[in-house]
């Protein structure tokens, strides 16, 4: 994870024997807070990964279910999902140099990179929105077959998680304002920028898997 | 557009006496008990002590009663299915069809998410913690939002008795019957916002505690120090946290489905049926041994305590943990033989089915090892353990008959698959949780449960179990399906009879285990745990007070081998005094905290406003839960101090009874 916490009072080289775990010897009681926050938070975007799997592979299964209707060749605007990668791509960026504003205990730039960060995101959003408008205005909505079924529900969890990100982000910027650069609002703003890469990574999949394999087969 | 959606005076079932008359009981009893409470001036009480408590005791405590109350509303659901089909021979019985199919979809549901997962899921939580030595669980905010959670989904799953209905399809609702085509009602709609709703509370529940495990133990407590009831445990959440997203996805698509129009899995379209049966199975196996690990680890605690003897081949037993937590998610399709994959498919999930036998086997013998020359005493837990040993392997048996393709054929929905899954999980699940409920119930209250009422119940179960389910055994073989509403075959009546009096045995057992809580209650005094290890323990929990203090220890105890309690106990006995006083201090402890409560009120009103389809409600109910998010994010005092002199206090309290009881234990040989 992004190593922005400041070292534990009185740390003296190794606290988790990490690096040598003799049996026995390496168990030193409960790790620190934030070990324990990252680690299940961790956990929790594993588990989230895992839905995303179940998501793809019935968009897998069901890719050339089309019921006579259009296909992704027909459908996907490769320059549009281009642009929105790029659009998440920097979101991402400007999100770890947020944390490294934050690091230095830098208001203004972690704000402004946060900032960027929303903006850009939101920008991914509308994009898709339009998509998914222009596609039902084609007739082209889910009810139509159950590969518009499947890339709907595929696609439109990974915007629901943008969503739910933008609100997180928008509460975490007034609390940064708020209250400052506390351990526990630092802990989620690492929490927050781990969920936020792993949106990314969610979206690769999703450009591969769905956009450029839909739009050449 | 109407206010209340699809909600109306339709909805009350004024027509049917019986759900009427049961749901009306329900709330006029629920009704009683609100009032009584606030008659008596509980509620700040409860408010305080109880529903905003984060201690992962208490929310042990409050997931184990849960369990135990919608085990009485899933047994009423059996009973009434056995009494239809004694009635149902070449008659029509007393229960119209309609009901009689949301009878039996309510009693798998409610069986399995919110009797079974919140009884393993409480015993877990009251456990864990104090075995590995800690305070409490990684986060016991989120803790308590998981147990509201699963309280909302039972809430849901109980309000569909009085307003609309439950789903008729089953306890997995298989398409395309479950679809809006077939399905118009708000059946399935209950069925999936009440699961969902409380399968989220599961999988954060599984993330809280592979954390938990994994970077909270005490000082010296390495891995393979743990007792083993913790290695079942991190398999179970393990196993959560792999397989719960899937039922959530998966049930995601079948309300999209039923809700905007689209074809997962609708036969029209392209829509693809088999793909349910596949992402509901590929979580729906891990889910029994998310149910049965933890039960492995109960037995295997109970085993070795009343044994006096430590856990024969500890190692092996991590290893057959580890090694089924693997296995489960490969053996999915077992569930559907009949789907005609081939036979080639078919052979490859048969054998890795029957695979699974191995490391249970290695289970079995472990125990059986640990009982062999040991001292063993046979208390009510060491029954119900004994009894899940003879049980499980014939239900085991009985289930590597049903991995064979070809039996599988034969045997597929009939009612030999209905006995082989409640031998299994009744005698292990269930064993397992009465097994840890009265083994641990003195750690958590401070008194012993009544023991010779305990064993009274423990013959009426078992007994009551083979006679009720060792007939449905022979109904398979002779051909009868499971969930007949009627039947005409004059063979089958007689073990049906049979059958619906072993139900009424098992009903006799739950009554004597009610009275036997009563008792217990009222006996208290007699019964009293007063050093805190009533049981002569070997693990930590049993190192602290009982009821332990809300900090479970005063100082963290340093584990220098495995059986940590053990190794502590013997010296102090050898040589007939405590260690060394600890330097006493003061206590961090997670400050109580309603949001879990709050949330789970706006998850049930999103819930109920989603069946009714009462947008505006749904709106509200988000907007709700997202607020409740942000004032909880925004609280600035997360802890508070327990002061030095009190913890020395509570504690030195603790070694002056055990100091006193030193020279009446059991000496070291």
């Amino acid at each position: 994870m992004t190593d922005i916490a400041t070292p534990v009072p009185g740390f003296q080289g190794d606290p988790y024997k990490i690096g040598h775990r003799h049996h026995g010897r390496a168990e030193v009681g409960p790790a620190s807070t934030r070990i324990v926050v990252a680690y299940g938070f961790w956990l929790f975007l594993l588990s989230d990964i895992i839905m995303f799997s179940a998501l793809f592979a019935a968009y897998a299964v069901l890719a050339g279910s089309t019921a006579d209707g259009p296909t992704g060749r027909d459908l996907f605007e490769t320059p549009r999902v281009a642009v929105q990668t790029v659009c998440l791509l920097l979101s991402s960026f400007a999100c770890g140099l947020a944390a490294v504003a934050a690091r230095l205990r830098s208001q203004v730039w972690t704000q402004i990179g946060l900032l960027i960060t929303g903006l850009l995101g939101l920008a991914f959003l509308l994009l898709e929105l339009q998509e998914f408008a222009n596609m039902i205005a084609a007739g082209a909505g889910p009810s139509r077959s159950a590969f518009l079924s499947a890339f709907f529900a595929l696609v439109g969890c990974h915007g629901l998680h943008i969503t739910l990100g933008l609100l997180w982000l928008g509460t975490m910027m007034a609390q940064i304002y708020v209250k400052g650069f506390r351990p526990p609002i630092l802990r989620r703003l690492a929490c927050f920028s781990l969920f936020w890469h792993a949106l990314d990574i969610i979206w690769v999949a999703l450009f591969s898997v769905v956009y450029l394999i839909g739009a050449h087969t | 557009m109407q206010m209340l959606g699809k909600l109306s005076w339709d909805a009350i079932p004024l027509n049917e006496p019986i759900p009427l008359v049961a749901s009306g009981l329900v709330a006029v009893v629920g009704l009683l008990v609100l009032a009584w409470v606030t008659f008596k001036g509980y509620v700040p009480y409860l408010w305080r002590e109880w529903i905003t408590s984060v201690d992962h005791k208490r929310i042990g405590v409050m997931y184990t009663l849960l369990a135990m109350v919608m085990l009485l509303r899933g047994f009423t659901d059996a009973i009434m299915m056995r009494a239809q089909q004694a009635l149902a021979f070449d008659a029509p019985g007393y229960l119209p069809p309609d009901h009689y199919n949301q009878i039996f979809s309510a009693h798998g549901t409610i069986m399995i998410f919110f009797v079974a997962m919140p009884f393993v899921i409480g015993l877990m939580n009251f456990v864990l913690p104090l075995q590995l030595g800690v305070r409490d669980v990684a986060f016991p905010t989120l803790n308590s939002v998981s147990f509201w959670l699963t309280a909302s989904g039972a809430l849901l799953v109980n309000i569909s008795l009085l307003v609309g209905e439950f789903a008729r399809t089953g306890w997995l609702p298989f398409p395309p019957l479950s679809e809006l085509q077939y399905s118009p009602g708000v059946g399935v709609d209950y069925y999936i916002w009440a699961l969902q709703i409380s399968g989220v509370g599961t999988l954060l529940t599984g993330v809280n505690f592979v954390t938990t495990i994994l970077k909270m133990r005490a000082p010296g407590m390495g891995l393979l120090r743990m007792p083993m009831f913790c290695w079942t445990a991190l398999a179970t959440n393990l196993l959560i946290v792999a397989a719960f997203p899937v039922l959530t996805a998966t049930l995601a698509m079948l309300a999209l489905d039923r809700y905007l129009g689209f074809h997962f899995f609708t036969n029209e379209a392209g829509g693809n049926v088999m793909m349910f049966m596949n992402l509901i199975w590929i979580w729906g196996h891990p889910e029994v041994y998310i149910l049965i690990l933890p039960a492995f680890g109960i037995f295997s605690e109970v085993i070795s305590t009343f044994s006096s003897k430590p856990l024969f081949g500890y190692r092996s037993m991590v290893m057959a943990t580890m090694a089924i937590c693997i296995l489960s998610f490969l053996v999915w399709l077992h569930h559907f033989f009949t789907m005609g994959a081939g036979a080639d498919v078919n052979a490859v999930f048969g054998i890795a089915t029957t695979i699974i036998a191995v490391p249970t086997g290695v289970k079995i013998f472990n125990w059986l090892f640990t009982m062999y020359g040991g001292r063993v005493r046979f208390t009510t837990p060491l029954l119900w353990s004994v009894a899940f040993m003879v049980t499980f392997v014939i239900g085991g048996m009985t289930g590597v008959l049903l991995a064979v393709p070809p039996a599988d054929f034969v045997l597929h929905n009939s009612l030999f698959l209905v006995a082989h899954f409640h031998n299994v999980i009744i005698g292990g699940v269930l064993f397992g949780a009465f097994a840890g409920y009265t083994y641990w119930f003195p750690k958590a209250f401070g008194f012993c449960l009544d023991e010779r009422l305990g064993k009274i119940a423990f013959w009426f179960w078992i007994s009551g179990f083979y006679v009720a389910f060792m007939p449905l055994y022979v109904l398979g073989l002779l051909g009868m399906t499971r969930r007949m509403l009627r039947y005409d075959v004059p063979e089958w009546h007689p073990w049906v009879l049979l059958a619906g009096f072993g139900a009424v045995l098992i009903l006799c057992g739950i009554i004597v285990q009610i009275v036997q809580l009563v008792v217990s209650i009222r006996n208290r005094e007699q019964l009293r745990d007063v050093i805190g290890d009533p049981w002569d323990g070997r693990s930590l929990e049993w190192a602290t007070a009982s009821p332990p203090p809300v900090f479970n220890f005063a100082v963290l105890p340093n584990v220098e081998g495995e059986e940590a309690y053990w190794g502590i106990k013997q010296r102090a006995l050898s040589e007939q005094r405590l260690g060394e006083e600890p330097v006493y201090e003061a206590i961090e402890m997670p400050r109580n905290s309603p949001t879990g409560f709050i949330t789970a009120f706006f998850a049930t009103v999103t819930g109920f406003a989603l069946i009714w389809q009462i947008w505006w409600m749904v709106m509200l109910g988000l907007v709700g839960a997202f607020a409740t998010f942000v004032v909880f994010a925004w609280r600035d005092v997360v802890e508070y101090e327990f002061p030095a002199e009190e913890v020395a206090r509570i504690d030195r309290e603790r070694r002056r009874a055990r100091a006193a009881a030193l020279p009446t234990l059991r000496q070291p040989t």
